[in-house]
Order: structure tokens, then C-alpha cells, then sequence
């Protein structure tokens, strides 16, 4: 044994000389690169090798977003598509997806799916809006959107009771959640004297906050200086966790791919506020970080942590990849499921909380069926599992953005909505496909699966 | 026979865990009757039968799954009430089960601590837990993996084998059993799993191995006990007895052969 701790010294050569069991070649496409990599060079031959074997990532969605960007840009009248007003304008557009697709990461890595967050979210958002109506109840923006996702975490706490108590198919209880919350949606909207439409748009500071959440924007300077502050909060988190790591001989990706990793975080950060603090408005100013993009970064931030860095996000994992093994563990599979279902819909009110203020109101149009099938649309084209055991919330913005992408772009092609339906179900199709591709190449070098 | 056979014992002291006269039916079944059991520590102790004859029942209730109708259980000496596998692994019992209850999307060392997580407020303290298992795994000598962050789909049937052992040793554990090790694998696999169950041997552990493979029985095994429908039909050191022998107390529950210690329950 090397008395230099490092990870080489789990291979002593006499050992592995021997060794008949290992199957270097195939194991190599399911090793994540970074994993592996000594330097930067091992870490894109291993990313090549991963991706020749199905195993992609985050890859399809990225190269589908460029994809997204050129066809609309050379397609579009007057080359809009790129410019900064439209740009910011996609980013409002996709926020609603993004933030359900966020939200159905939970069930969907559970191996669960839940169709009943757009209405459950509907709900949530309608209380909100009729709470701060000034002619009714008044209540503080603060208190009445504490009201609306404790209603989204209290629903969604009882479709997960109902799914694991009873032992009733996620698809079944949320799909009666669905319907419920489409009824309810409707008679929350029909009180008061609204007729069915209360909006956003008075006078009253709390209607003006709720309004702002999706309109309003960081004065330019300040966008800047936050900005600043996250990027550097978030590289030198990254950088000194991914050194101390090298130093004490964990697994750890070579020092240039933390650089790059840090640096294109950075270039993203300055890219977003660049175009943002452009003045976007035909007449007057309009410039600056809109508020709703440092929502959806602060939902993504959280989910995420929870997520990757805690015993809870552990076992949603262990769950959707093996229940059994979950349950000799010691885990509460009960617990853990009936909470990933409230996280998911309470997640789904702050979405339709920005969709609320997108809308500048609630209304009776609000499409919860169709907003939910867009949510898990994003989801899977951003590479999150259908199978469960695989996924992430940043996979939901990176799938959000795609699909606000043909929606915005179709958009300004003068297209009306049946193409853009049939484009993004094609896009789905696809995903899907990479998904279950993925599934049968990682599937292969396993012994219990068949 | 408890006492006739607790002369010809090969270890002289108190065994790690000793059952004594376990009864466990379910409804008209009789699954166990009275059955002894000695484990001691530092050996391993092959238990046979063939099917039905009780031994994943004998298991459960060593390892907390079910718990026996009558009977005692003593672990170092004490007696002990193991009622959930919780229980069980409090006192440094773990058990790797033939399925290997291994997560195939978490990678080894979040699979090794599973459950059992280590924080440091609030978040998971990865580092800690990686040096954990990369000591483990190296003590274990299990070397073949490439990286221990590794998701347990890329592993080899014999790696996940390796990766459930050092699993249940990480804990400490004083007792490890072992369900149809060697179910699975290939002839190379097979030989890295046996060699690792001698080192828990080695190490002091107290190893008990179900296995049908009379071949790694009698690779591996210090003592060999028989079940014949519910009852210990024999248990003695592993060089009194041939696969022959072996075979007839696994399918007759008797012994009509010269030269081999007989030893009937009730």
C-alpha cells in the first residue's frame, strides 16, 4: 500500500493482474467520466465512450437547445429570436415548465408519476389571488401565498398518503387529483364578485409584489453585483470541495475540469445579465434581472441540495432504484414517498404562482392537464427517467427551456398552436427514446437485471 | 445431542451466538423443531439442506426478520431477544442476501452506507463516508473495482458480491450470514467471493454461509450443520465429513455410511 493516499491505491497490481472479472471495456461506458478521469483528456475520451454507449446526460438536451437557437434564429422574421427583449420573454414563457418539471422530478425519480400538479398548483395559485384582492379579503401578498402552497402541500400530502396507505397506482390517485383540482380550481375562482377572473393588476402593493414576481426586474447594477456575488459564492464552493477532495485522495475530477466547470458557470452568469440589462422596451426603459429568474435559480438551488446533499434526496433515489433494498435498509418508505408527493405538489404552487403573475391574474383558461403533461415532457427530455432512479431538478429548467423554446419560436413564426403541439410531442418521443435506449445500454452489464 | 456434540466442538469456548431448541411454525407447518445452532466466532459455518428444509427460516430468525415461537438465542453469552432486523444489526449481526439488496442507480459507497448515512449538519458528509468504504473495501482487499463512485450497474456479478459483504462489515459486525453466495457467479467470481469469506474468517468474524454448492463447502467451510425438513440433523467439524455423507444427511436426514459421526435431533 502507497503511503500517498490515492485512489490508484485501490488497484495493487498484483491484484489486478489477476483479476479476470473486470470487463474493462464495458464497464467503461457506465463509469460517469469524471469518475475515472486523471486529466482532462481521460475525461473527454470517457464522456465519448458514455455517449457511443447511449449513456448521454445532459448532452441531447444541450445540443437540442443549440439546435433550437440556430433554426429559429436564421428562421425567424428579422432575426428576433436571439435578440434580448425575446430572449428574457422565452425565459418567462418556459418558467411555468421549468418549475413543474421541478416538481415532478419528485415523483418521477420516486418511479411514481403525479398528474394532478397543474389544477393542485392552480388551486394554490387562485386562493393566493383572491387573498390579496383588496375589495375582499385584503390579505397581505406574503400571508395569502403561505395560504395557497400550504393548500399545494396539504393536497399533495394526501395523494401520497392514498398512493402508499392504500397501495392505489400514483397514476389513478393523481389523475382523480387532477380532476379534483380542476373543480375546486373553478369554484375558488367563482367566489367573490370576479366572475371568475380575479386579477393581478390593481392598485393595491400586495397585487403589485404579486404582479412583480414575474414582470418586475433587479435594477441593472444590482443584477450585476448578485450575479457577482452567486458565481462567486458557487465557484469557490465548487473549487475548494473538488480540491480539499484531490487532496485527501477521494474521487475527484482533475483540477482544469473544475476550472471549467467554475468558468462556464461564470460565462452563463455574465452571458444572462449582459443580455438582461440591455433595455429591451420598443419605447422607455425596460432593463435589469427579472425577479422571476432569481425564483426559479432559488427553487432550482434548493431541490437541488435537497436532492444531492441530504439523507432525504438519498433515499428518493435508493426508492426509485430499488424499493427493497430501500426497505431492508431501514428507510421509511412511507414517509419518504408521502413527502416527495407534497414537495411536488407545493413546488407545482410556486409554479403556477409565477404563471398567476405571468397571466396577471387567475383565470378559468388555466390548462392544468395540458401544463402537467408539458411538465413531464420537460422532465424527460431533460434526461430525467421515466423508470425512476434517475434525475435531477436541473434537468426540468435545462427540459422547461426547450419547450418555452418551440412555443416562443413557433410563436414568432406566426404558427398557431396544432404545430407546436405536434413539434413538441415530437420532441418527447425522442427524449423518450434516449431515455429507454440509455436504460437498455446501462441494463446490459448488469447481472439482476433483465 | 446438544451435549454430546458440545465435546466434539472445534471451538472450545462460548460460541458468538448460540440457538437453543428454536420452534417456528406457520399455521400446520412445522418449519423449525428445536433446533440448536452454535456460531462461533473466527469460522465458517456452512449451513445445508435442501429445499424446505428450513434453513431461510432459520436465517430470518437469526437475522430479526421473523421471530421463533420458543426457544433462546444467546449472543456472546448474553441472552438476546432479536425481534427486527434493527435488533440484529445493533448486536453486529448483518446479513448479504441472495438478492444482494443493492441499489443499481447509487454508486458503491452511497450503496455501503445506505441508510446509515453520515451528516455533518444536515448535509451528507461524502467525504467521510467515501474514506470509510475505500478503507473497507482495502482491508477486504477488494480490488478490483475501478473507482468507488462508480454506479453498482457497471459491477461484475462477483464486485456486487464483494460490494454487499463489505457492506455488512462496515458496521462492525461481529456475525455476517450469507445467503447462496456463490449463487450467480462464474468460476473466477466464485474464487473472489470464497477467498473473501475467508478473510472475514480470518478477521475474527463469526461467518455463516447457506449454500447449495458442496464444492464451496467444503472450500470454505470450518463446520458444516445439516437441516433435514425443520430438524439439525448433524453439525461437526467439515473434515469429518465427505460430499457423500453430506448428501445423505441433506436428502435422508440420516446417515447410512460408516466412519462419520452420527448425531440425530430428538
Amino acid at each position: 500500500m502507497s503511503d500517498v493516499p490515492e485512489r490508484t491505491e485501490l488497484v495493487e497490481p498484483a491484484e489486478a493482474a489477476t483479476d479476470l472479472t473486470a470487463a474493462p471495456e464495458a464497464a467503461a461506458a457506465e463509469l460517469p467520466p469524471e469518475v475515472v478521469a486523471q486529466s482532462l483528456g481521460d475525461y473527454f475520451r470517457g464522456s465519448l465512450t458514455r455517449i457511443r454507449a447511449g449513456e448521454s446526460g445532459v448532452l441531447p438536451v444541450i445540443v437540442g437547445l443549440l439546435a433550437i437557437m440556430i433554426v429559429f434564429e436564421t428562421v425567424s422574421p428579422g432575426h428576433v429570436f436571439l435578440s434580448a427583449g425575446n430572449l428574457v420573454n422565452l425565459f418567462q414563457q418556459s418558467a411555468i415548465f421549468m418549475v413543474l418539471a421541478i416538481a415532478e422530478c419528485f415523483a418521477l425519480v420516486l418511479g411514481e408519476i403525479d398528474l394532478s400538479i397543474g389544477y393542485v398548483g392552480a388551486c394554490g395559485a387562485a386562493i393566493t389571488v383572491q387573498l390579496v384582492q383588496p375589495v375582499t379579503t385584503n390579505w397581505p401578498w406574503w400571508a395569502a401565498i403561505v395560504a395557497g402552497l400550504a393548500f399545494c402541500l396539504v393536497f399533495g400530502a394526501i395523494q401520497g398518503t392514498l398512493i402508499t396507505k392504500l397501495r392505489l397506482p400514483s397514476f389513478i390517485v393523481t389523475l382523480a387529483g387532477l380532476l379534483i383540482g380542476n373543480g375546486l380550481m373553478l369554484w375558488i375562482l367563482l367566489l367573490g364578485p370576479f366572475s371568475g377572473y380575479p386579477n393581478l393588476t390593481g392598485f393595491s402593493d400586495n397585487q403589485k409584489i404579486l404582479y412583480q414576481l414575474m414582470w418586475g426586474t433587479i435594477d441593472p447594477n444590482v443584477s450585476w453585483i448578485l450575479m457577482g456575488v452567486i458565481v462567486a459564492g458557487v465557484g469557490l464552493f465548487i473549487w475548494w470541495g473538488d480540491s480539499r477532495r484531490r487532496r485527501s485522495g477521494l474521487v475527484a475530477p482533475p483540477a482544469s475540469l473544475t476550472l471549467i466547470k467554475v468558468g462556464l458557470i461564470a460565462l452563463v452568469g455574465v452571458v444572462v445579465v449582459a443580455i438582461c440589462d440591455q433595455n429591451r422596451a420598443a419605447l422607455g426603459t425596460l432593463q435589469g434581472v427579472p425577479w422571476v429568474m432569481v425564483i426559479v435559480l432559488a427553487v432550482l438551488a434548493a431541490w437541488m441540495v435537497l436532492f444531492q446533499r441530504t439523507r432525504y434526496g438519498r433515499y428518493i433515489y435508493a426508492i426509485g432504484g430499488n424499493p427493497e433494498a430501500a426497505r431492508r435498509a431501514g428507510i421509511n418508505l412511507t414517509l419518504v414517498r408521502i413527502i416527495a408527493f407534497s414537495l411536488c405538489s407545493f413546488t407545482a404552487g410556486i409554479g403556477l404562482l409565477l404563471f398567476a403573475s405571468y397571466l396577471g391574474g387567475m383565470s378559468n383558461n388555466v390548462q392544468g392537464g395540458q401544463l402537467v403533461l408539458y411538465a413531464v415532457a420537460a422532465a424527460v427530455i431533460g434526461g430525467t427517467s421515466l423508470f425512476g432512479g434517475r434525475g435531477k431538478p436541473l434537468h426540468g429548467v435545462l427540459g422547461g427551456l426547450v419547450i418555452g423554446g418551440i412555443y416562443n419560436g413557433m410563436y414568432l413564426q406566426g404558427y398557431d398552436v396544432e404545430p407546436q403541439f405536434i413539434v413538441t410531442g415530437l420532441v418527447l418521443l425522442a427524449a423518450a427514446t434516449i431515455d429507454s435506449l440509455s436504460r437498455r445500454g446501462s441494463a446490459s452489464g448488469s447481472v439482476t437485471r433483465v | 445431542m446438544a451435549a454430546a456434540e458440545a465435546s466434539n466442538s472445534p471451538a472450545a469456548e462460548e460460541p458468538l451466538l448460540k440457538v437453543r431448541g428454536i420452534d417456528k411454525h406457520f399455521g400446520p407447518v412445522q418449519a423449525l423443531y428445536h433446533v440448536d445452532l452454535d456460531l462461533p466466532a473466527g469460522q465458517v459455518t456452512a449451513l445445508c439442506g435442501d429445499n424446505g428444509a428450513g434453513k431461510s427460516v432459520l436465517t430470518k430468525c437469526i437475522s430479526g426478520v421473523i421471530s421463533p415461537d420458543h426457544g433462546q438465542v444467546f449472543f456472546e453469552g448474553r441472552p438476546v431477544h432479536i425481534r427486527t432486523t434493527r435488533d440484529a444489526s445493533r448486536l453486529g449481526i448483518e446479513t448479504v442476501y441472495q438478492d444482494l439488496a443493492l441499489c443499481d442507480n447509487l454508486d458503491i459507497v452511497q450503496n455501503m452506507f445506505l441508510g446509515r448515512e453520515r451528516t455533518r449538519s444536515g448535509l451528507l458528509d461524502e467525504d467521510s463516508m467515501e474514506r470509510e468504504a475505500a478503507k473497507t473495501l482495502a482491508t477486504l482487499r477488494v480490488t478490483t473495482v475501478r473507482s468507488i463512485r462508480q454506479p453498482v450497474a457497471s459491477l461484475s456479478g462477483g464486485q456486487r458480491q464483494s460490494v454487499a459483504i463489505a457492506k455488512a462489515v462496515l458496521w462492525n459486525s461481529k456475525l455476517v450470514i450469507m445467503d447462496e453466495p456463490t449463487a450467480a457467479l462464474g468460476v473466477v467470481q466464485t474464487k473472489m467471493v470464497l477467498d473473501l469469506i475467508r478473510r472475514l474468517r480470518d478477521r475474527g468474524l463469526a461467518v455463516m454461509v447457506i449454500s447449495h454448492n458442496l464444492n464451496d463447502i467444503f472450500d470454505v467451510a470450518d463446520r458444516i450443520v445439516v437441516l433435514y425438513l425443520g430438524r439439525m440433523v448433524v453439525h461437526n467439524r467439515a473434515s469429518s465429513f465427505d460430499r457423500q455423507s453430506v448428501v445423505e444427511y441433506m436428502t435422508t436426514g440420516d446417515l447410512g455410511l460408516s466412519g462419520v459421526r452420527r448425531s440425530r435431533a430428538n
